[in-house]
């Protein structure tokens, strides 16, 4: 599904990713952790198209595509889905506005018909039930003045009505309570599917005990380190990440 | 003698030889020592410093005469419309047979005949024209326009709409004034709508007068559209709010040409309450000019102003806005906020809000910004599939409905939702 091979990306000038490969099956959930500042965040930047975040070598392939020409919305709309880490704040946008025209310019841009009001409408209560969202929500602007929690649910309520075929999870866990993780994990876990990767960046293990990888992946100076499964994230709660620093200083 | 300064003063003066005998002589004299005295503004006036008035103005196009043009005007909104045409009310245009109890409604030249005392006071009243010389020069040049009285305790249910427009096929200046009275504990809901549908460039001046006696409320809505390059409008609103009454305003400017609306607010009476918001949507060499002068003049008034100025191309926005708060207008509650778009290189904004306090115990702020789509905004929705011009969209709408959102009317407000949208669609497909 996700082919990431010796992948360079440098940020204003400074690199940041140097030489990353990454492989995810379709079906599979790759958990990627490492310490702070090692780039996982700009990896799901640039997967997802963000300005200013240029890969200076190497390639990112979906489904065998060469995706790294596309803008945002076509990359989207082929199936990419990132869930930010510090989701946007859009003052004077419906939540449900924005929902409905996100959903039909994916539909519109993969040649599908557009979902009307009444389906959709029927979509999202769904969704939105499932994660404990209250419909009065879906009235108020997108984000503003949501909690971190509230923000969080929102990213999985998108993620469940677009359907993606690859979902990036920005440590989604940040931020929450242990009930809202429970709520966001379970969003998540109802989405697993054969034909659905998910890449799931995150600090700590917490997470993983409620989304269980099927691969974890140590990230640590803009490169993966290491691979291996559901155990190494054991490890490295146990250790720390202070042997993939070392590595990289020795 | 006053000497007038220049010959477009010159061409001026004859304008008013021609209207000098049309009604209310004393009230235009006066007007016209007003406007003579200053003539027209410059950009040495403080408070047309953004609006070179005197150059655009320099050839004051020829008054406009009765046109008897036969034309059906679409309509924009379920209201009882009042239709004033290149510079005439026009009865056959206008809802004239089926005015609800107690609405009264007749045209300003028919009021001015009359010369009812209380009607004349209302057109003259102190603040009409003393502290601005176009103003001044829209009393004195007044040519028709509508009057509209709401008896006391009044409801009334439907809209009622002042159309204000041109369709002459030649450059024409026309001169209206319209004056709505509110009694006692009334309630209306207003629309003021100036458009041109010419094609030539006009040159009109209007003022709507708002009187709102006690308790008195009333929702308003303008919407200023139309204009060509080198057309020129200029809408003043004067609105005079007695104890507990109430304004709740929206206005959006779109179009071309050169347009400066101007308001000017007394809040005349303890506990009165005026909103005052606004878009405006710029494209091509527009110039839309809004400045206000908010008076709180009595004590626990409150007043909100909230402008979007979302300038795309050549456009130029102009925000100056003063809140000012007399000796002994304690508890004023006033917020005024500001806030531009650029989305082009070569837009302009011009920001100056202003607070003028001579009371101690009051909350008063304000706030002005200019600034682009928000480059983490704009990531976020292309990466949920938006294309940029769509996602660009959004985010000009929401920053439009920010500002209209304490608009109670939902016919208002969808139809100003369609405007705004007409004019992203425009800009998403160029």
């Amino acid at each position: 599904m996700l082919e990431i091979k010796d992948l360079h990306v440098s940020v204003a000038n400074r690199e940041i990713l140097k030489g990353l490969t990454l492989s995810v099956k379709a079906g599979e959930v790759a958990a990627i952790m490492g310490p702070n500042g090692t780039g996982k965040s700009t990896l799901s930047y640039v997967i997802a198209g963000r300005e200013g975040y240029e890969a200076t070598k190497g390639e990112v392939r979906l489904s065998g595509e060469n995706i790294l020409e596309l803008d945002p919305a076509e990359r989207a709309a082929k199936g990419i889905f990132l869930a930010f880490q510090y989701p946007v704040e859009i003052p004077g946008v419906a939540t449900m506005t924005f929902l409905k025209a996100a959903l039909n310019a994916q539909r519109r841009a993969r040649g599908e018909p557009e979902l009307q009001t009444p389906e959709f409408m029927k979509r999202v209560k769904e969704a939105a039930a499932s994660l404990g969202i209250a419909q009065d929500m879906l009235r108020r602007p997108l984000n503003a003045g949501f909690s971190g929690g509230e923000k969080k649910r929102m990213e999985i309520l998108q993620m469940a009505l677009l359907q993606p075929r690859l979902a990036i999870l920005d440590e989604t866990d940040s931020g929450l309570d242990i009930d809202a993780l429970r709520v966001v994990a379970d969003g998540v876990n109802a989405l697993r599917a054969p034909e659905r990767a998910f890449v799931v960046i995150t600090h700590y293990q917490r997470l993983l005990e409620y989304i269980r990888p099927d691969t974890v992946h140590v990230m640590a100076q803009g490169r993966i380190m290491r691979s291996g499964g559901p155990e190494l994230a054991l490890e490295l709660e146990q250790r720390g990440y202070q042997d993939y620093i070392a590595q990289e200083a020795a | 003698m006053i000497k007038l300064a220049s010959e477009a003063e010159a061409t001026l003066s004859s304008f008013y030889e021609e209207m000098r005998d049309k009604g209310a002589p004393r009230l235009r004299a006066a007007a016209w020592a007003a406007f003579s005295e200053f003539g027209l503004p410059n950009r040495r006036v403080e408070s047309w410093h953004y609006t070179d008035l005197k150059t655009a103005m320099s050839r004051p196009a020829p008054l406009a005469t009765a046109s008897r043009a036969a034309l059906s005007l679409p309509r924009a909104h379920d209201s009882l419309r009042f239709v004033t045409l290149d510079g005439v009310f026009r009865p056959d245009l206008s809802d004239i047979a089926r005015l609800p109890e107690g609405v009264v409604v007749q045209s300003l030249r028919d009021a001015l005949a009359q010369g009812e005392p209380h009607v004349m006071s209302a057109l003259a009243s102190a603040d009409s024209g003393a502290q601005d010389s176009v103003l001044a020069l829209n009393a004195a040049l007044m040519q028709d326009g509508v009057v509209v009285q709401i008896a006391p305790g009044a409801r009334i249910e439907r809209a009622i709409e002042l159309v204000a427009t041109t369709s002459a096929e030649a450059e024409q200046s026309t001169y209206t004034r319209a004056l709505v009275t509110l009694g006692e504990g009334a309630h209306a809901s207003l629309v003021e709508t100036l458009s041109a549908l010419s094609a030539a460039p006009a040159q009109d001046n209007s003022a709507l007068l708002l009187r709102l006696a006690p308790n008195a409320r009333v929702e308003l809505v303008t919407h200023l559209s139309g204009g060509v390059d080198h057309s020129i409008r200029v809408a003043s609103l004067l609105a005079h709010l007695d104890v507990g009454a109430m304004i709740n305003s929206f206005a959006l400017v779109e179009g071309e040409g050169l347009n400066r609306r101007q308001i000017f607010v007394r809040l005349d009476g303890e506990g009165a309450s005026a909103a005052f918001n606004g878009a405006t949507l710029g494209r091509g060499r527009l110039h839309a000019d809004t400045t206000l002068i908010v008076d709180h003049a009595k004590p626990s008034g409150q007043s909100r102003e909230c402008f979007r100025n979302i300038l795309d191309d050549q456009s130029v926005g102009v925000f100056q806005g003063k809140v000012i708060v007399r000796p002994g207008a304690q508890k004023t509650d006033g917020v005024m906020q500001s806030k531009a778009l650029l989305l082009s290189d070569q837009a302009t904004m011009n920001n100056k809000p202003e607070l003028e306090i001579f009371a101690d115990d009051v909350q008063c702020g304000h706030g002005a910004t200019c600034g682009r789509l928000d480059k983490d905004q704009l990531f976020y929705l292309t990466a949920r599939g938006l294309p940029r011009r769509e996602a660009e969209a959004l985010l000009i709408e929401g920053f439009a409905n920010e500002a209209m959102e304490p608009l109670q009317d939902e016919q208002f407000k969808a139809f100003l939702s369609d405007r705004v949208s007409a004019w992203l669609s425009r800009r998403i497909s160029r």
